[in-house]
């Protein structure tokens, strides 16, 4: 493996960083802080698809920082999920730095909109490629002071009080998860992922790794807002820019998952029938109340920050049955969700510019007015209720067939339901927002920061993208099968990090 | 150190789950020490015993205290400040906003 494809897996961190000082350098220039934004996130996405090429070709990329070597120093590891998932952060990231050209205010700016959105970046980006488990901890908190500080950006008392709960919440996560590796590392003296999967499999005390299992489970379910810890973020995700929402739904609880996805593949597989057992029944309850709290919303946004507990449900479901069709589901369920789900909220930012509400009893008539929108809508809204021949379908299939095999009849009924519920969520939408007669002169079209083109793009990009997923499903399935057999055989992930023959000599020092 | 660290632990969850929003942020500092002080005492205490390596050593000589658990905790302890200034801010902000100390009247966006 030669140097220059190693400095790859860096890139995707240290891009949005310079991105982020250079807009910070331009404070005063909004022009330059703009093309910063789209131009950084384009050259994000860039790097980020060369990494997942690469790292198709290689299996696993293993770059030690500072040359130091693994177990001691920290590493960043890309295997074929952390690489999806960054690919997947350039495309958020280039939608919406598109987007907040019009979509975000001076005022916002001038608070520091763009150095925030790319240190936001750089945090996600680091957490999917880091494979030291402290390290992991620190990319969540640069990712959510960033995120903190987006929240409260303008300063209105929605805002205010949504970030309170969402701050309060992440940093109990954080607390908890900071507790784990505490114990953690009392138990095994090691901090690198790999490591402590080799030497926790030693470990005589189950009862206590279970107990650190737990703690990892509730802190990244905090993070990835499974039931019964959801409720700060449906209390806070409308609240900020649209654009800003866009980016959270599409990204931050998806780190929380991607925690979840590695933490209970590669380090506690001890005990799969107990702590797998509790997963299932946390994704079932994740999906059942998220859709029905949905159904009781009448505020555009609202509805859609419900969607995305449900939604998460379906992916811990994927990791909870843990066959491999099953894990494959996941994955592919989280590729498809996050296009969409960002996709939907860029929505209603542009429904809002146009009539100027995000109450569907204030809305109406968007479908005579501008037909192509209401054309863009479908398109998100059946592919997340999960209607053929849209990704949502492929993703939903393949998870309930992973269920059937399973025999796990109770989570297979769930999952049909919820889809049923989604769907309805979805028409409600449609009737109110753009099917009936306008209200009478109850809200205006709100004067946008920019033209509506930039608006436009992002819009019909992620929707193109979703039909082609759609369409063109065999390569993302193999690539998510490809990831699927990585998650589940680990000793690949370790022999790449610690490199081949360090177990057993381990076992032989042990002796 | 083990009683310390559970009583930090309740005392935090305690105070955050009063109602006014300045208890919960004395909640969440003690949360975090709680959570620094559970990673020096589970990595296991080692008294008087640096790791400093003599000239020409390779490793330090005897058993030494870990210094890893340290550079955590110093870490944690940094961004847990970062972190509670903002907190510090944003209730400050929240106050002038909303005109109480008190969640019960911070459920506009719940419901």
């Amino acid at each position: 493996m030669n140097v220059s494809v190693d400095v790859l897996v860096a890139l995707p961190i240290v891009l949005p960083l310079l991105a982020g000082a250079l807009s910070l350098v331009f404070w005063r220039s909004h022009a330059l802080q703009r093309m910063l934004g789209v131009f950084g996130s384009l050259a994000l996405l860039v790097v980020s698809v060369q990494l997942l090429f690469a790292t198709w070709d290689h299996g696993h990329l293993v770059m030690e920082m500072g040359a130091w070597p693994a177990p001691f120093g920290i590493v960043l590891v890309s295997d074929m999920l952390a690489a999806i998932m960054v690919v997947l952060t350039g495309i958020i990231g280039l939608a919406t730095a598109v987007y907040s050209l019009s979509g975000v205010s001076v005022r916002h700016e001038r608070y520091g909109y763009y150095p925030l959105f790319h240190l936001l970046l750089a945090g996600v980006n680091g957490a999917f490629l880091t494979g030291d488990i402290f390290n992991l901890y620190v990319w969540f908190e640069v990712m959510l002071v960033a995120s903190f500080a987006l929240l409260i950006l303008g300063g209105e008392r929605a805002q205010m009080e949504g970030a309170i709960k969402y701050v309060t919440l992440n940093l109990l996560s954080s607390a908890l998860f900071l507790s784990a590796i505490g114990l953690l590392y009392g138990l095994t003296g090691t901090l690198n992922m790999a490591d402590i999967a080799v030497k926790l499999a030693e470990v005589e005390d189950t009862g206590l790794v279970t107990v650190i299992a737990m703690l990892f489970m509730v802190a990244f379910g905090i993070k990835a807002a499974a039931f019964p810890f959801f409720f700060w973020l449906p209390a806070s995700y409308h609240t900020p820019k649209v654009a800003v929402s866009a980016l959270f739904a599409g990204l931050l609880t998806k780190v929380g998952v991607y925690a979840l996805f590695r933490v209970f593949t590669l380090i506690f597989s001890h005990d799969v029938g107990y702590t797998h057992e509790i997963l299932l029944w946390i994704a079932m309850l994740t999906m059942l109340t998220g859709v029905l709290g949905a159904a009781a919303q009448f505020e555009f946004r609202r509805i859609l920050s419900f969607h995305i507990v449900s939604q998460i449900g379906y992916m811990i479901l994927g990791l909870a049955l843990f066959t491999p069709l099953a894990i494959v589901g996941g994955v592919f369920y989280i590729m498809h969700h996050i296009i969409v789900k960002a996709n939907l909220f860029l929505i209603s930012g542009l429904t809002y510019q146009l009539k100027g509400s995000h109450e569907l009893k204030q809305l109406g008539g968007l479908y005579r007015s501008h037909p192509m929108l209401g054309v863009f809508f479908m398109v998100p809204a059946l592919s997340l209720a999960g209607l053929p021949p849209l990704s949502g379908f492929f993703a939903k299939f393949i998870i309930i067939r992973a269920g059937i095999e399973a025999e796990a009849w109770l989570a297979v009924a769930v999952a049909l339901v919820v889809g049923l519920l989604t769907l309805y969520s979805m028409v409600k939408i449609w009737n109110e927002v753009f099917w009936k007669a306008q209200p009478e002169g109850v809200a205006h079209a709100q004067p946008a920061s920019g033209p509506l083109i930039w608006m436009w793009l992002p819009i019909i990009g992620l929707a193109l993208m979703t039909v082609m997923i759609g369409l063109y499903g065999q390569p993302i399935f193999e690539m998510a099968e490809r990831s699927a057999e990585q998650l589940l055989d680990t000793s690949g992930y370790i022999e790449a990090v610690l490199g081949a023959g360090y177990v057993e000599a381990l076992q032989e020092s042990r002796r | 150190m083990a009683f310390v660290v559970g009583g930090l632990y309740a005392a935090a969850i305690y105070m955050m789950l009063r109602r006014s929003i300045v208890k919960l942020v004395i909640g969440l500092v003690l949360l975090s020490n709680a959570a620094n002080l559970l990673i020096f005492t589970a990595a296991g205490l080692t008294r008087g015993a640096p790791p400093l390596i003599n000239v020409g050593d390779v490793l330090p000589p005897g058993i030494s205290a870990d210094p890893l658990a340290q550079a955590l905790i110093l870490t944690a302890i940094v961004i847990g400040f970062g972190v509670l200034a903002f907190a510090v801010v944003l209730i400050h902000r929240a106050f002038e906003v909303v005109g109480a100390d008190d969640m019960d009247k911070m459920k506009d966006t719940d419901t």
